[in-house]
């Protein structure tokens, strides 16, 4: 079990990981005189599933944002890989395998959710301008996409409706065409924002031991959500924001007894000593 | 009537409907496939037109020689639009296009550059090369278009520019069909999906931009050498407003669209202007003059032909050929 690389990890907000492959400093976001990310330090262990948790407006959406360059920063530095990521727009960090989904999904309504999945492919020869017109010069890859993309949509369950507009799809089977477009893209690391958000119990169950089965595969996995019993499932590791600070970190059964937690959640005055936990 | 239905004809098929087809073909890979509000198609054609016009009367040029000016005119001015503006929101590139056609023929109509862009008259005789390279067989000829005579360099011109038509068509055709064509329809919908599977909209948007403008700079060109003139007053704004019009009548996003859109357009002007000159000549059947007389005639048929035009966007906003089904679809 994977869960041993936390062994040694002190359970305190902005603790070292073994082999952190995303690590931020001081990451701080204000919209006028609202602090929605101030982010002293933490880092992602890889190949872990990693769980962002935090109640509504604590700044997830927002740092996933910053992370992934949708957003600046007013201060503060990340490296991916050991490689900064200061300024990196957001198609070079997906290039560089950073990969996010939407809390309010993108997936496209004017095209089919075939379409939608190929376009998620990288380094498709289609896609420059110059062989894009001859058609025998990428015919063979589209080929190769299309079929890994149909795999992927009959793992999440969205094969009948291949050739759909993604306008038609329901709110929840949005969410699933948005994940398994991302995965197109054979990130390193996937960031999901509430990916379990409106999906039906049963069809969330086969989910979870998809994103486990993401990290088998060599990736890893942070990911929002409000759904305590799907984080307890799945996550290797918590991470819990509150006004825009890491207000605790530890294994989610540490982190489901944490004072601070509850306080948060609760909506007690945070500002209480962490002190040294048990 | 027959000769209002082969002016209509000619309407449809003539060389103001070329140019403005080429036009629209661009401006279908901005607004269509990209959904780039570009409000400046008027400027690309423009600068297309001056492209063929001032090297040949300045510089002696062949006429042929100036093809690739045209595309490289066009190119730089969409890459000076373009780099400002297309990394901001959409409203910041329709700002910029329409100012920027507007400066361009006001800077083509000074008074003070008479000597190189002939001012407001523009710049005449330099089609030499155009007459000189029609073929034998139609050389000296006239062409029968049922009651209508087209002369041989005006044929020729036709000529030459529905072979633009259809080259550019079967680029335009071959592009988005392809993954390329499918990032921009993507970018159309939602620029911050693409970007977060590792598009790099800013490069497809320019692209995009300069494969337009260099269309419409060519539509320019067959609209100057067709009249014989390049002068500011063929690339005002109702230039793009037009072809805004033609792209919504034909269809949006589709490859046959412009073509569809010109040439009903083109017909349906040049047949509301016969009708309406024939009924206000005061012979025949004439329409109360308390309606319309021979002096305003040319402003009801606009009027008409924007009546038409609104109908169609609310009876059928898809177009004439446009998938409903797609529409369905808000995006915004
Ligand atoms: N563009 C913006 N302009 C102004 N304020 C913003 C903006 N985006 C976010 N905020 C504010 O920043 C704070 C954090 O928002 P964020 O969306 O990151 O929360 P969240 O943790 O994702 O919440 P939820 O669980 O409800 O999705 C909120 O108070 C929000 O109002
Ligand atoms: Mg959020």
């Amino acid at each position: 079990m994977s869960a041993d690389v936390f062994a040694d990890v002190p359970c305190v907000p902005g603790s070292l990981k073994p082999d952190p492959i995303l690590v931020a400093d001081s990451v701080r976001r204000s919209f006028g005189g609202l602090v929605a990310v101030d982010v002293e330090h933490v880092e992602v262990q890889r190949n872990t599933i990693t769980a962002l948790i935090g109640p509504n407006g604590a700044g997830k959406t927002t740092f996933f944002n910053l992370l992934t360059g949708f957003d600046e920063p007013n201060v503060g530095t990340w490296t991916f890989n050991g490689v900064s990521m200061n300024g990196v727009s957001p198609y070079k960090a997906a290039r560089r395998g950073m990969v996010r989904t939407f809390q309010l999904t993108k997936s496209l309504s004017r095209m089919t959710v075939i379409e939608n999945m190929r376009l998620g492919a990288t380094d498709q020869a289609g896609e420059r301008l110059w062989t894009a017109p001859f058609k025998f010069l990428w015919r063979d890859q589209e080929a190769a996409i299309t079929e890994r993309a149909e795999a992927l949509l009959e793992r999440f369950k969205l094969d009948h409706m291949r050739d759909e507009f993604g306008g038609s799809l329901s709110g929840g089977q949005r969410k699933l065409l948005e994940m398994a477009r991302a995965l197109m893209v054979e990130p390193e690391m996937v960031m999901l924002d509430e990916p379990m958000a409106g999906v039906n119990p049963a069809l969330k169950q086969s989910l979870l031991e998809h994103v486990k089965g993401l990290k088998d595969e060599g990736r890893t996995v942070l990911f929002v959500e409000h759904d305590m019993d799907m984080v307890h499932e799945i996550a290797d590791w918590v991470v819990v924001m509150a006004e825009g600070q890491i207000i605790a970190e530890g294994p989610p059964a540490f982190v489901g007894a944490d004072q601070a937690v509850i306080d948060a959640y609760l909506g007690a005055h945070q500002n209480t000593d962490l002190g040294v936990t048990p | 009537m027959s000769q209002t239905l082969s002016n209509g004809l000619f309407g449809a098929i003539g060389v103001v409907a070329i140019a403005y087809c080429l036009a629209a073909i661009g401006l279908n890979v901005h607004f269509g496939y990209t959904g780039l509000l570009n409000f400046g198609q008027a400027g690309f054609a423009l600068v297309g037109g001056y492209a063929v016009a001032m090297p040949v009367m300045n510089w002696q040029w062949s006429i042929w020689a100036t093809i690739p000016v045209v595309i490289v005119a066009s190119s730089v001015f969409a890459l000076l639009l373009g780099i400002p503006t297309l990394r901001l929101r959409s409203d910041y590139l329709a700002i910029v296009t329409i100012a920027a056609a507007e400066i361009l023929r006001l800077l083509v109509s000074t008074p003070n550059l008479k000597n190189v862009t002939g001012s407001t008259d523009g710049i005449n005789s330099f089609t030499n090369d155009i007459q000189n390279s029609i073929p034998g067989f139609l050389k000296g000829r006239t062409v029968p278009l049922w009651e209508k005579n087209i002369s041989d360099y005006e044929m020729w011109v036709m000529m030459l520019g529905w072979f633009l038509v259809a080259l550019f068509s079967v680029v335009v055709w071959a592009l988005m069909r392809s993954p390329w064509g499918r990032v921009l329809r993507s970018i159309r919908e939602d620029e911050d999906a693409a970007r977060s599977l590792g598009k790099n909209v800013f490069a497809y948007k320019m692209t995009s931009l300069v494969l337009g403008g260099v269309i419409g700079g060519f539509g320019g060109a067959i609209l100057v050498i067709g009249q014989r003139n390049a002068s500011p007053g063929s690339f005002q704004t109702q230039f793009t407003f037009l072809t805004y019009a033609i792209v919504v009548l034909g269809g949006v996003g589709k490859v046959k669209g412009p073509i569809v859109g010109a040439m009903m357009f083109w017909f349906l002007i040049t047949v509301t202007d016969s009708l309406l000159a024939d009924w206000t000549d005061g012979s025949g059947f004439q329409l109360p003059t308390w309606i319309m007389d021979s002096s305003n005639f040319s402003f009801f048929r606009w009027i008409l032909v924007g009546g038409g035009l609104a109908l169609l966007v609310i009876f059928r906003p898809q177009g004439i050929f446009g998938d409903k089904k797609e529409q369905a679809f808000d995006v915004r």
